[in-house]
């Protein structure tokens, strides 16, 4: 479980997030959902300990992310953010690779190279395991810093909009293969994800944020209602069912 | 659904398939024999150039030219080897901290700084000893790089040409004070003998500092992959648990001993660090694990072909090496510059 316990954070006078409490359930996949400059993005790094927070605390698994030392926290989540540049000539199998780096601090055995080729196959990368990553188009960076993650093997899965640059089919892979980490090896995805639909489908629980703080958090059902989507996005938004699934109409 | 899922089982290791863990790719033994060949004649070219004429059969009667050997010629060769291999691995060390392709210690700031700490230590404390100068060009070194990567920072990661422009003005400005406080002390000679580096002053009991050089630079091996970790960016480093704030400082430290140490003993020679692993980095990539070897190798040849070139191109007078490879070296960055490869965006 993580526990978010009254998180502040601000950047110069304007604050970002103000004193956010919330608690997204183990195994399953829980999807940040919420209008731009809602502090999405924000808490996800704080949760990832990659920004300290101005108030408040959160645990991860229970561990507390400020207290607990980076390397171990390494082996209990992973994240990746938004907008990554990388500019050194890596193979993808050797992105992976780092993957493993904290379980093994850079003495790989087999049984690392398995779960990197494991990873490789998630994300359908094994026909440029080989290739460099500049001679890669957008989409399948991504699907290799994502396979990367993966490979990392944590319980706790933090993507910041993970669809990024992803075609149709991959979108829809990636989210399949998180809903079954989720229901099947008992981790917990969290992804900050903008199409709501792919959260309606495949989310079980949904952080909705909005103005630095929390706006809804429960399990998709319950969000997923004409007025507080509505509310959410200040925009009209009509739920409809198709197919036993529940579809927002925004446009 | 063609989604094959992830089996319970692929978590929990069965021991049934074992696939090899890095080296998948044969590794193809020629280009390292060689390259190691090569390596060997360049050397061997380097031990019998000189004005005093020395062959095979006199090092066997004569014990003239065996202490000629001893004493200068296998020193200089050492000596070439030696900063060649450390500043390639420190240029490369350099880029993964910055983040970026086209830096290097003594075009940003830190060869500078470290002659500038020299000039200073020189004007405060003329009688000190080489070890304080050496300390002096180290810690001024340390500043002036410090300086540079927090400048950096500020700027947009995808713009990367920016990032060299500023080591070029960073760098010419920590320069700039240093010649200006030599020019009005009259030390602008001395300043020369660390601005452009030769190794025709090297003899025996003059260059061991760079063995020492070295073997801090080799010493980056044992934490390649961590350097190629800090490569990816902040974000990942920490994901991936690293101690972010350690390895920069550790990279620091090894960029900046080796460039004042080598400053010290043969002066500053452009560009090496920043040529050798952009040639590395287009051949093999950038996994420090792999590539390292290869660019301590390269750098070395490189270097040593150099000198080779500014012992023999107006024999018997010598030119320094640092022009000799400052031509090929800078020729080599606009080419660079200018060259970008084609990715698939």
């Amino acid at each position: 479980m993580i526990e978010i316990d009254r998180i502040g954070f601000a950047i110069g006078k304007s604050e970002i997030l103000n004193g956010v409490s919330a608690q997204l359930p183990r195994a399953k996949m829980t999807a940040i959902i919420g209008p731009n400059g809602a502090g999405k993005s924000t808490l996800l790094s704080l949760i990832a300990r990659l920004i300290p927070p101005a108030s408040g605390t959160i645990r991860v698994g229970g561990y507390d992310v400020q207290q607990t030392a980076s390397d171990t926290l390494a082996r209990i989540l992973a994240v990746l953010r938004q907008e990554n540049v990388i500019a050194s000539r890596l193979r993808v199998r050797e992105l992976v690779g780092f993957g493993r780096f904290p379980h093994t601090r850079g003495q790989p055995d087999a049984q690392d190279g398995e779960k990197i080729q494991w990873a490789l196959d998630l994300m359908a990368l094994s026909p440029f395991a080989d290739r460099f990553l500049d001679q890669l188009s957008g989409g399948q960076r991504q699907r290799a810093l994502i396979a990367m993650i993966l490979c990392q093997d944590t319980d706790y899965i933090l993507l910041d909009e993970p669809l990024n640059n992803l075609d149709l089919f991959h979108s829809r892979k990636l989210m399949q293969v998180l809903q079954d980490m989720a229901h099947r090896l008992g981790k917990t995805p969290v992804l900050v994800i903008h199409d709501i639909n792919y959260a309606a489908k495949y989310a079980d629980n949904i952080l909705a944020m909005k103005q630095g703080g929390v706006f809804a958090n429960g399990p998709t059902q319950a969000i997923f209602e004409n007025h507080l989507l509505s509310d959410l996005f200040d925009t009209p938004i009509r739920i409809h069912q198709i197919d036993g699934q529940p579809v927002a109409m925004h446009h | 659904m063609t989604l094959s899922a992830p089996s319970q089982t692929h978590f929990q290791n069965d021991g049934q398939t074992v696939l090899p863990a890095v080296a998948r790719r044969p590794t193809n033994t020629m280009p390292v024999i060689a390259t190691i060949l090569l390596a060997l004649v360049l050397c061997i070219l380097s031990i019998f150039t000189g004005v005093a004429d020395i062959n095979l059969a006199a090092l066997f009667n004569d014990p003239q030219a065996l202490w000629l050997l001893a004493v200068s010629r296998l020193p200089r060769t050492l000596a070439v080897v030696l900063t060649g291999g450390s500043l390639a691995i420190c240029g490369l060390i350099m880029q993964m901290l910055a983040r970026n392709k086209f830096v290097e210690p003594t075009t940003a700031g830190t060869g500078q700084g470290a002659a500038l700490g020299i000039i200073i230590i020189t004007i405060m404390a003329p009688q000190a000893s080489l070890t304080v100068k050496m300390l002096a060009a180290i810690a001024a070194a340390l500043c002036s790089t410090a300086i540079f990567l927090a400048l950096i920072r500020r700027l947009p990661t995808d713009q990367p040409f920016l990032v060299p422009l500023v080591g070029l003005v960073f760098g010419g400005f920590v320069g700039a004070i240093a010649t200006f406080i030599a020019y009005q002390l009259d030390l602008l000679q001395y300043q020369d003998v660390w601005m452009n580096g030769e190794f025709s002053g090297v003899m025996l009991g003059r260059y061991e500092m760079l063995w020492f050089a070295a073997a801090l630079s080799f010493a980056a091996y044992f934490v390649a992959d961590q350097f190629t970790i800090i490569g990816l960016g902040k974000d990942m480093a920490l994901n991936l648990g690293l101690g972010y704030r350690q390895i920069m400082l550790l990279g620091m430290t090894i960029i900046c001993v080796v460039t004042a140490l080598s400053v010290v003993t043969v002066g500053m020679i452009p560009f090496v660090g920043l040529v050798v692993p952009n040639i590395a980095s287009r051949m093999m990539g950038d996994n420090l694990r792999a590539s390292l070897p290869w660019v301590a190798g390269l750098g070395a040849m490189m270097v040593l072909a150099s000198d080779l070139i500014a012992r023999l191109v107006r024999y018997p007078y010598e030119v320094p090496v640092s022009v000799v490879f400052g031509i090929f070296g800078s020729a080599f960055f606009l080419w660079l510059l200018f060259s970008r490869p084609t990715h698939a965006r």
